[in-house]
């Protein structure tokens, strides 16, 4: 990956950020800044608060009762705390697009799935829904594969082609960050080679946070990396540096396999 | 007595058994078993033996019914006067009281059922949930003919005051009690179908800045249509053959209008009416509630038909 | 994102959540309606049923005059005609559902008798009277019995009993199969010993459900002719003289609790509506009892699995 510095404009960032399942504490203190236009993976063992991590920044635990956000999660350049109660859920959604580790596509046509986030948003235009749809069924690189099908029903698809359907439906939208959660878990290697392709292509127009179980999946297709372990950061880095030459010990035993 | 002790008499006495006695014994054991299954077979076969004999009894007394009465003239002629002594027997006022106050009634329990089912899957909490859902059940299992009685003494009455041409009785009240009734059915297997939706679906929805409603009606009830649609053909094979509630609130008179302001008769009402009476085995009158009877069962059998064409046509996608 | 552009979103989002208000209101006041009705249903019976609610009222045959009939004959008869429901819906249902999950083969008359079960739970109850008045009341030469009535509400209710039946064995998980197996017992020993004990509250849950449909179940026993006016008991089926016990009642003509409530509905006079009210009140009490006993099964069964 490229090598970048440090002093490139941050698109997100946790600030002392806790999260609590009821009663346990699930993620502890996250300071973790997120790059604008480049690739973020966070990696580690499972269980280790990954995956919490993300689907705070979407709001998703909000779903669900009994979960506690802390501390912060900043978005910039406005500098919202997305965590903070006047802030709504919605907007923070409508802001930040999420691609879920199984593809869930909803089971309407290939084109309504694309369009469903400009409806949401009360665009009713044929004519710009159709542009934006085509765009980003071009930028999820599923156009000349659907371009003759689009009526067709989106689980008709494969997995591979549901998964970029879903980040064609968040890229519809423009979103300012773009969230993976192990999006090629439930995938072929096949698919999961064009997905990660996909990814590279992507950061040259969005923020991308990643959730990866698969090291090399980081290696390959992140800026930075961030190792977590037992609900914490334990390190954070560019990409080559993570794993070429981690600072802590910990890091380097779960990157070479001692351990994970 | 120690473990070990039991274990070698265990085996002595299974030194002692011959070859011929356990194969006797297996076969006993088999012949047991097998006839067990059969037993079980036959209580299983009950159920299509029901179904053989309800048509059987159907279409045999209709045949009688319809070589007294051309069938032409059951299905054309806009009278049904069986007990006059110059009898007409024209099925259509009895369907049309049937389809009226089926359709008032799924006019009621429908919209209702549905709007119940999304808000008790998407918006209520548990708590709410684990209150409210005993109680529909509880409102299901009320007696029809407890829900006859109110359609007559409340909601009548009730309909009256608003409307003072009223009549005593109308289908309107029996339609709008028997919507009420079928509520229940609808809304739990509509809730169920929505339940069964796998969360990653309304994650997707929600991740992409929908609002509850949006997430429910343009994720959720797509999602779980095949079910709905099930619950609502159900719905409608209990409204027409829901028998009590129009036996005693719609009036017994068989009557040719869809208009749900009038009394009518509908076609479970009839074969009440005349069971109720001292017709005499195998007279045409008689024969005449089995005829009723088979255009009722064609009817909801055309009704579950249908739902499995929509089960198939709109099995759940996800 | 600049300010405009968040001002649009932050317009779409209240418009599309006051969406979200109007149904919630819409799925409360449709709830309402369901507890009003509810409501207003038991307190106008009560209201006008209460004070007929004395002993007489239970030992009293029906009469011509509103104010000395009473039940007795109507609850004698559910009784009885509820006993023969019993006994012939629920061996018969448990049997069919064991056979249906633990023995049917895979092929087309298992596929026949399992459309068949789903099937008859939407056949209407009035046809079920009508295959009742063929069969059992002519072909068979039952009569207008408590027999016929009895037999008729068992099949009424035996899909209801299958279902529940299949439902608590698939429940059941594979590896308690697997271990009475693996000790040795045959499929026989493996249902009497295991699956069924273990689904027993999950089956009883369906037949009381199943028996709180049958006792309300008015139009099918109109069907096969039950007495409207019946002032004489079945005869007993304990006696102090050898043989002490008799089945003579299956026989007897008979009526029950709705159609008692139905007759009385029918009449014109203030009167008798008072005692259909009262009628539709023990009516009701019975089958929110049975009803409440079947959730409170199910909620403590949901409670104490462990495996």
């Amino acid at each position: 990956m490229t090598t970048t510095n440090q002093t490139l404009p941050t698109k997100a960032e946790t600030r002392d950020f806790n999260f609590y399942y009821g009663a346990f504490h699930a993620l502890k203190s996250i300071n973790l800044p997120v790059v604008e236009k480049r690739v973020t993976a966070l990696i580690g063992p499972s269980g280790c608060g990954k995956s919490t991590l993300l689907r705070s920044f979407n709001r998703m635990h909000d779903l669900y009762p009994g979960n506690r956000y802390q501390g912060s999660i900043v978005l910039h350049p406005d500098n919202t705390n997305i965590l903070d109660p006047k802030v709504d859920p919605i907007e923070v959604r409508m802001r930040i697009g999420m691609v879920f580790q199984k593809p869930n596509p909803f089971p309407k046509s290939i084109y309504e799935n694309v369009a469903y986030g400009l409806k949401v948003r009360g665009e009713s235009r044929r004519s710009v829904l159709d542009d934006k749809v085509e765009n980003a069924l071009r930028g999820a690189s599923l156009w000349n594969e659907v371009k003759d099908r689009l009526h067709a029903p989106a689980t008709a698809l494969s997995g591979g082609q549901q998964q970029r359907l879903c980040i064609a439906r968040c890229l519809a939208t423009d979103p300012e960050l773009l969230l993976f959660d192990e999006p090629t878990s439930a995938l072929d290697p096949i698919a999961t080679a064009n997905i990660e392709e996909l990814v590279t292509e992507l950061r040259e127009r969005v923020t991308i946070l990643i959730v990866t179980h698969n090291m090399q999946q980081a290696a390959r297709v992140s800026d930075y990396t961030a190792y977590m372990y037992l609900g914490e950061l334990i390190e954070y880095g560019v990409t080559d540096d993570v794993f070429m030459r981690p600072k802590k010990k910990a890091t380097e035993d779960y990157i070479t396999g001692r351990f994970g | 007595m120690s473990a070990s002790h039991t274990l070698s008499q265990g085996i002595e006495s299974m030194e002692v058994t011959t070859v011929s006695d356990r194969l006797s014994r297996k076969l006993v054991r088999n012949i047991k078993e097998r006839a067990i299954e059969a037993a079980m077979f036959a209580a299983a076969s009950i159920s299509v033996l029901t179904t053989l004999g309800i048509i059987w009894v159907l279409v045999s007394e209709s045949y009688h019914f319809f070589e007294h009465v051309p069938i032409w003239i059951f299905l054309t002629d806009t009278m049904w006067t069986p007990l006059f002594s110059e009898p007409r027997y024209g099925i259509l006022p009895l369907l049309m009281g049937t389809l009226t106050t089926s359709l008032v009634a799924l006019g009621v329990a429908i919209p209702l059922g549905t709007i119940i089912a999304i808000f008790l899957s998407e918006f209520a909490s548990p708590r709410v949930r684990e209150v409210v859902k005993p109680f529909l059940e509880l409102l299901g299992g009320v007696p029809t003919i407890v829900y006859g009685y109110f359609a007559l003494t409340v909601v009548s009455p009730v309909l009256q005051y608003f409307f003072p041409s009223l009549p005593g009785f109308s289908m309107l009240a029996a339609g709008l009690v028997m919507g009420v009734a079928i509520v229940p059915y609808i809304s739990s297997l509509s809730e169920d179908a929505m339940r069964a939706v796998p969360m990653s679906l309304r994650e997707g929805a929600y991740a992409m800045g929908s609002t509850r409603f949006q997430t429910a009606s343009r994720v959720v009830l797509p999602a779980a249509i095949s079910g709905v649609l099930s619950a609502y053909i159900l719905g409608i094979s209990r409204a027409v053959g829901e028998t009590m509630i129009v036996a005693v609130a719609a009036g017994m008179q068989p009557n040719f209008t869809m208009n749900p302001a009038e009394p009518a008769q509908t076609i479970s009402a009839y074969i009440v009416q005349v069971a109720m009476g001292d017709l005499p085995h195998g007279s045409v009158g008689y024969q005449s509630i089995f005829a009723a009877g088979l255009s009722l069962m064609l009817m909801t059998l055309f009704f579950n038909i249908l739902g499995h064409v929509i089960r198939r046509r709109y099995r759940e996608a996800y | 994102m600049n300010q405009k552009e968040l001002a649009a979103i932050r317009g779409t989002i209240r418009s599309n959540r006051r969406l979200d208000i109007i149904f919630a209101v819409a799925g409360f006041v449709a709830l309402l309606i369901g507890v009003m009705a509810f409501v207003t249903l038991f307190a106008q019976m009560a209201y006008n049923g209460w004070e007929r609610l004395n002993p007489d009222f239970f030992m009293n045959f029906p009469s011509r005059r509103a104010a000395n009939a009473g039940i007795l004959s109507a609850w004698v008869g559910s009784l009885l005609v509820m006993l023969v429901t019993a006994v012939s819906a629920v061996p018969l249902g448990v049997a069919a559902g064991v056979y249906l999950e633990e023995y049917a083969p895979k092929n087309l008359i298992t596929d026949i008798i399992e459309i068949n079960v789903s099937n008859l739970a939407g056949v209407p109850s009035i046809v079920y009277g009508l295959l009742a008045l063929g069969v059992f009341v002519y072909a068979f030469g039952f009569g207008q019995s408590i027999l016929s009535a009895g037999l008729t509400l068992g099949l009424l209710i035996l899909p209801v009993v299958i279902v529940a039946t299949r439902e608590a064995l698939r429940s059941i998980p594979i590896h308690i199969r697997e271990g009475a197996y693996g000790v040795g017992a045959t499929r026989w020993q493996v249902v009497r010993d295991h699956l069924v004990p273990y689904s027993t509250p999950g089956i009883m849950t369906g037949v009381i459900i199943g028996m709180s449909r049958a006792i309300g179940e008015t139009a099918p026993i109109i069907t096969i002719g039950a007495l409207t006016f019946i002032a004489f008991l079945p005869p007993m089926p304990i006696s102090t003289t050898a043989p002490f016990v008799s089945f003579d009642w299956l026989w007897s003509g008979f009526t029950v609790m709705p159609i008692q409530m139905f007759n009385w509905t029918s009449r014109p006079e203030e009167a008798f509506q008072q005692n259909a009210a009262a009628a539709g009140l023990i009516l009701v009490f019975m089958t929110l009892m049975m009803n409440g006993v079947a959730i409170w099964l199910r909620y403590r069964l949901r409670k104490s699995i462990s495996w």
